[in-house]
C-alpha cells in the first residue's frame, strides 16, 4: 500500500520516459453490465463487513463509474501515475465503496482489502483518501468540493500541454452547496473543454427526497445558464453513458455535464428508491436477499 | 536605518522574482490583486495567474488542483476570507492531504483600518493554527517575508503567511535566510522576555527601550515561525528571565499568546501577560487610533512587562 507523503519532502518524480500506454477499453454495454453486476456483489459485500457506510449512493453509481473507467478512460493501473492518464474527482465522496470496488477490479491494488473498508489502520477509508489508497487522486468527503479541484486539474493540464482529460462525480443533492455553483461560473468562464462532470441525480438525499429538502431542479436549463453543455441520460444504461462520455470529449469551448438520471440503490429491489438506506450497511438478512437477487448467493 | 517595507508588497515584488526561476509557480487571486499584490505577478505572468473572483472556496479548491498538477500554487485574498470563508476547503484540500498550497494572505489584524470589523482578521492566525501539517509564518519585516517565500517555494507542503496592510521598519539584514520552527533574539535581556510577531515585534523592540529606562532588561524575540513554534527558545528565554509578555495584532486567544502559554505551562510556568485583542472585534478607525484602542502600543506592553515582573517578584 502507498505510504502518505511525507510533509516537506519532495515528490518522487513521476515516471517519465515510458511510452504512453493505456488499458484496453470495454465498449460492450452488456459486457460492462455484467461487470457493474459484479461490483454491486463487491460493495454489499464491503459494506456488510464495515457494518457502515453508503449503500444507496453507492449503487446509484456504479453504472456511471464501470462506465468510465473500463470503457472511457485512458489509464494504466500499472504506471498509477503516468502523467497523461485522465483523472477521476469522486466529488460525491461519500460513494467510495463503488470507487474501491472498480479500483480493485482493475488492478490498482487486491481485492482482500475490500473487506478491510472504514478498519482501523485500512487503506480504504471511510472517504476517499489519495494518501493511502492507489488509485484515488483526490481526499473528497465534505460535499461541494470536488468541482473546484477537478477544475484546477484540468487548469494544471492545460499549462502542462497535457491531453489528459478530468472527470468528475457530484450527487444531485450535493448541488445544493454553494461552492459547486463557484466552480460551475469558473469552468465555463476558463472554458475547460478538457473536463467532463457527471451528476449522479438519484432524486435522494439524507432527510428525504431532494424535491422536498431543496429543491434543485431543473438541473439542465441552470448548468446550460452557466454555460455548460448538458446531455440527459439514462444512468444506468451503458450504451447512453458511453455515447454522452464520447458526446462531451467532442465539445470544445465549454465544459460539458452529463445528468444521469439513475435510482437510489439500483439493483437490489429492497434499497431501491429508499430515503433510508442512504447511510446505512446492509444487515446479514439483507445482504443474503441482495445476493440472491445480483445471482451471486452461493 | 529608517527605511521601511511593506510585506505585502515584497510578497508582490518577489512572486515576480521567484516567478522566473520556478516555471511551476501559478498564483491565484480573489478580485483583490491590487490589495493583496499579486497583480504584479498577473502583470508578468497572464498565463499562470488565475482570478477567481469574488470566490474564495473556490479560489482554495482550484488551488489544490492545481497543485495535484505539480504546480506551486499561491493563492491570496484577504486574511478573513481566506482563512474564514474558505476554513473548511483549506482544511479538507490543503491541510489533510498536505497539498503544496501557500495560503499569503493580507489584511491581517486591525491595520486595516477604515474598512471596520468585517475586514479585519483578528482569529486567522488561530484558524490556521489548529490545522495539522499548516506552516504558519507571520513576517516582522519585508526582508523577512522574501527570505520565507525563498523557502515556501522549495517546501513541499501547506504554508500560511499574514502579510499587512502597514509598511514595517526593516530589522534584517539583506541576507536574511529563513529557518523553520526557529525564532530569532532580536534583543537579549535577563528581566522579562517580550515575544512578538509581525508589527508587534517592532512594539516590543520600542517597549523594551521604555523598560530599559527604568533599569529593566528585557529580551526581545520575533516568533515569526508561529507553527512549528521554536518551543526550545521559548522555554529558555522564561528559564532566563523568569517572566512572559507575548504580543499579537491578533485576538488573544489561539494564536502567539496561546501558543507561547501552551508551551510554559507544560514546560516551565512563569508569569506570562498576553497583550493583543481581549474577545472583541474590530471596528472602523485609522490603524493608529485601533491600535491604541485595542491596546497594541508598546506602552501596553510595556505595562504588562512591569505586571508580570510584579508577579514574578511575588
Amino acid at each position: 500500500m502507498k505510504t502518505p507523503p511525507k510533509v516537506g519532502k519532495k515528490p518522487a518524480l513521476a515516471v517519465v520516459g515510458q511510452p504512453p500506454r493505456t488499458r484496453e477499453k470495454l465498449r460492450d454495454a452488456a459486457q460492462l453490465a455484467e461487470i457493474a453486476r459484479e461490483m454491486r456483489v463487491d460493495i454489499l459485500q464491503m459494506l456488510h463487513a464495515a457494518g457502515s457506510g453508503h449503500t444507496g449512493g453507492s449503487l446509484s453509481a456504479i453504472d456511471l463509474l464501470v462506465a468510465l473507467f473500463f470503457g472511457k478512460m485512458n489509464h494504466d493501473p500499472q504506471a498509477p501515475f503516468w502523467p497523461q492518464r485522465d483523472k477521476f474527482v469522486l466529488s460525491k465522496g461519500h460513494g467510495a465503496p463503488a470507487y474501491y470496488a472498480v479500483l480493485s477490479k482493475l488492478g490498482y491494488f487486491d481485492r482482500q482489502e475490500l473487506f478491510t473498508l472504514r478498519k482501523f489502520g485500512s487503506c480504504l477509508q471511510g472517504h476517499p483518501d489519495s494518501r493511502c489508497t492507489p488509485g484515488v487522486e483526490v481526499c473528497t468527503g465534505s460535499l461541494g468540493q470536488g468541482l473546484s479541484i477537478a477544475n484546477g486539474m484540468a487548469l494544471g493540464n492545460r499549462l502542462n500541454h497535457n491531453p489528459g482529460r478530468i472527470y468528475v462525480l457530484l450527487g444531485d443533492g450535493e448541488v445544493q452547496e454553494g461552492q459547486v455553483w463557484e466552480a460551475a461560473m469558473s469552468a465555463a468562464h476558463f472554458r475547460l473543454d478538457n473536463l467532463t462532470a457527471l451528476v449522479d441525480n438519484n432524486r435522494l438525499q439524507i432527510d428525504g427526497a431532494v424535491e422536498e429538502i431543496m429543491n434543485v431542479e431543473p438541473l439542465a436549463p441552470k448548468w446550460q445558464a452557466f454555460g455548460w453543455h448538458t446531455i440527459d441520460i439514462d444512468g444506468h444504461d451503458m450504451a447512453q453513458i458511453l455515447a454522452a462520455l464520447d458526446e462531451a470529449e467532442a465539445v470544445k469551448g465549454q465544459p460539458t455535464i452529463i445528468l444521469a438520471r439513475t435510482v437510489k440503490g439500483k439493483g437490489v429491489s429492497i434499497f431501491e428508491n429508499k430515503v433510508q438506506y442512504h447511510g446505512v450497511a446492509p444487515s446479514d438478512e439483507e445482504l443474503a436477499i441482495a445476493l440472491k437477487e445480483l445471482g451471486a448467493a452461493g | 536605518m529608517s527605511e521601511k517595507l511593506s510585506t505585502r508588497v515584497e510578497y508582490g515584488k518577489t512572486l515576480v522574482e521567484l516567478g522566473k526561476r520556478y516555471q511551476d509557480i501559478v498564483v491565484l487571486d480573489a478580485d483583490l490583486s491590487g490589495s493583496t499584490q499579486t497583480h504584479r505577478f498577473a502583470k508578468v505572468y497572464q498565463d499562470r495567474f488565475f482570478n477567481m473572483g469574488i470566490s474564495e472556496q473556490d479560489l482554495m479548491g482550484t488551488a489544490v488542483g492545481l497543485a495535484l498538477s505539480g504546480k506551486i500554487a499561491f493563492a491570496s485574498t484577504f486574511a478573513i476570507f481566506a482563512t474564514g470563508r474558505a476554513w473548511e476547503q483549506i482544511r479538507q484540500g490543503i491541510a489533510y492531504p498536505a497539498v503544496n498550497v501557500k495560503i499569503v494572505a493580507s489584511h491581517g489584524g486591525v491595520t486595516v483600518g477604515d474598512d471596520g470589523g468585517s475586514h479585519q482578521a483578528i482569529e486567522d492566525l488561530a484558524l490556521m493554527r489548529v490545522l495539522p501539517n499548516m506552516v504558519v509564518l507571520v513576517p516582522a519585516d519585508g526582508i523577512e517575508i522574501r527570505a520565507m517565500l525563498e523557502w515556501a517555494v522549495e517546501y513541499v507542503g501547506p504554508v500560511y503567511i499574514r502579510t499587512s496592510r502597514l509598511a514595517f521598519p526593516v530589522i534584517y539584514p539583506e541576507d536574511h535566510r529563513f529557518v523553520l520552527g526557529r525564532g530569532s533574539i532580536l534583543r537579549d535581556g535577563t528581566d522579562v522576555t517580550l515575544a512578538g510577531i509581525g508589527l508587534m515585534v517592532h512594539h516590543c523592540l520600542q517597549a523594551a527601550d521604555m523598560l530599559a529606562h527604568d533599569g529593566v532588561s528585557a529580551r526581545v524575540l520575533n516568533l515569526s515561525s508561529l507553527k512549528p513554534l521554536d518551543w526550545e527558545l521559548v522555554v529558555a528565554s522564561a528559564r532566563q528571565t523568569g517572566a512572559m509578555v507575548t504580543a499579537e495584532e491578533h485576538l488573544v486567544t489561539g494564536g502567539l499568546g496561546s501558543a507561547v502559554s501552551e508551551v510554559l505551562a507544560e514546560h516551565h510556568p512563569v508569569p506570562i501577560k498576553r497583550v493583543g485583542i481581549k474577545d472583541t472585534f474590530g471596528i472602523s478607525g485609522k490603524p493608529e487610533v485601533l491600535l491604541e484602542y485595542f491596546g497594541l502600543m508598546p506602552k501596553d506592553i510595556y505595562e504588562a512587562a512591569l505586571q508580570v515582573l510584579k508577579r514574578k517578584a511575588n
